[in-house]
């Protein structure tokens, strides 16, 4: 009786779980009211299925999240950038899917799939999937990509200052944005553009030269990766260090903890150029 | 036993020949505006065994643009090019010196 009754409840959860975005509340009642009187054993298999269901909403926030990454590129119209990134969530997305795999598999070889080997088979995989994001969103949101905190980094806003001036309005903005000192981001530009300038009595940025803000646009975006991202989990959330013993500049991640130390080559790009002007 | 001699087999900290030490001298192609919309290139930190002279020779004519070489104190010979040239500087210098990519650093917008 049970053997019977078991295959079918799960078909028709599997039915459920592909219908779950339209069918969502009207369907989990039933799931709840049918099979708990069948069978006592079902009811832990159920409790992960209407689990995956409420959390499917979860999953859509989580794309949501994804999205967030990419939108806060979107400001910096990183087209490229935004490609990379998008591979390299992808990238991490796949890694997570392998252990998601595994590890749904051992939750449900151990209790059920012993007794009735069909069962796992008629779960589909991208439901295992789901659940797997929800319970890593549930116990460690950091883990489960991108979602955690949202940069938008704002457009830089370029006018021409005079006949040879390019006046960078939003620089503060900028640097409050990435948590980084504005000097630092302005050291960057001026050995990036080879240029020098100064600091005006609002706080913005006059720099010699023309430059227009898809040029500044291309500098904060290797800023961005070079000094703001964290290498190990792409995080924005990070924090640049001075180590006052060895002198070197470490960026420490807010979102995942690593350091990695980076060149503070910045002076000196400087100087370099600077003399060499002709 | 065997498991113990696989082990064995890998040692980690032995050099495995791309350390990562060496590009800290990277080559610098920067660019930066001169008056007007005329700007300028710069190649520094070519390795002292190229002949920067004919280097220079062959990319002026190139490139179509005039250039010359500039010795810093600090930072040794430097070409510099007119115009906007780094793409093809780092062209020329990976196809025809065999550089490696990863030891050229653009800069500028
Ligand atoms: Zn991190």
């Amino acid at each position: 009786m049970a053997d019977v009754d078991e295959p079918k409840v799960v078909e028709d959860l599997g039915l459920d779980l592909s219908l779950k975005k339209k069918k969502k509340k009207s369907k989990t009642p039933d799931a709840e009211s049918t099979p708990e009187p069948t069978v006592d054993d079902d009811e832990d298999m159920l409790a992960g299925l209407k689990k995956k269901k409420k959390k499917s909403k979860d999953a859509s926030a989580k794309a949501d999240g994804v999205d967030e990454v990419t939108d806060a590129f979107d400001d910096l119209k990183l087209k490229k950038k935004k490609k990379k990134k998008a591979t390299v969530i992808d990238d991490f997305d796949a890694q997570l899917e392998k252990a998601g795999v595994l590890d749904d598999d051992n939750k449900e070889n151990s209790p059920e799939a012993a007794e009735i080997p069909g069962e796992t088979t008629s779960i589909k995989y991208e439901d295992l999937l789901h659940r797997f994001f929800n319970i890593l969103r549930e116990n460690n949101p950091e883990l489960a990509g991108g979602s955690g905190s949202k940069l938008k980094v704002p457009p830089p806003v370029c006018q021409r200052e005079g006949n040879k001036k390019t006046l960078f309005a939003n620089v503060q903005e900028i640097a409050a944005v990435l948590q980084r000192n504005p000097e630092h981001i302005i050291q960057y530009l001026f050995a990036e553009l080879g240029t020098s300038g100064s600091i005006d009595g609002q706080k913005r940025l006059i720099m010699r030269g023309r430059f227009q803000p898809k040029h500044i646009e291309n500098v904060l975006r290797r800023y961005i990766a070079e000094y703001v991202t964290c290498e190990t989990c792409k995080s924005m959330n990070t924090e640049l260090k001075r180590e006052s013993a060895n002198r070197l500049h470490f960026i420490v991640c807010k979102a995942c903890g690593s350091t990695k130390s980076v060149s503070s080559i910045k002076t000196g790009f400087q100087a370099h150029v600077g003399r060499r002007k002709k | 036993m065997s498991s113990i001699e696989n082990l064995k087999s890998f040692d980690p900290f032995a050099d495995t020949g791309d350390d990562d030490t060496q590009p800290t001298n990277y080559i610098h192609i920067r660019i930066q505006q001169r008056n007007g919309r005329k700007t300028l290139t710069t190649v520094q930190g070519l390795p002292d065994e190229y002949d920067l002279k004919k280097i220079t020779k062959v990319l002026k004519k190139d490139f179509a643009c005039n250039g010359n070489i500039v010795k810093d104190e600090e930072l040794g010979q430097v070409i510099q090019l007119q115009g906007d040239q780094r793409l093809k500087v780092m062209e020329f210098l990976t196809s025809q010196l065999a550089l490696q990519k990863k030891n050229i650093k653009i800069h500028g917008f």
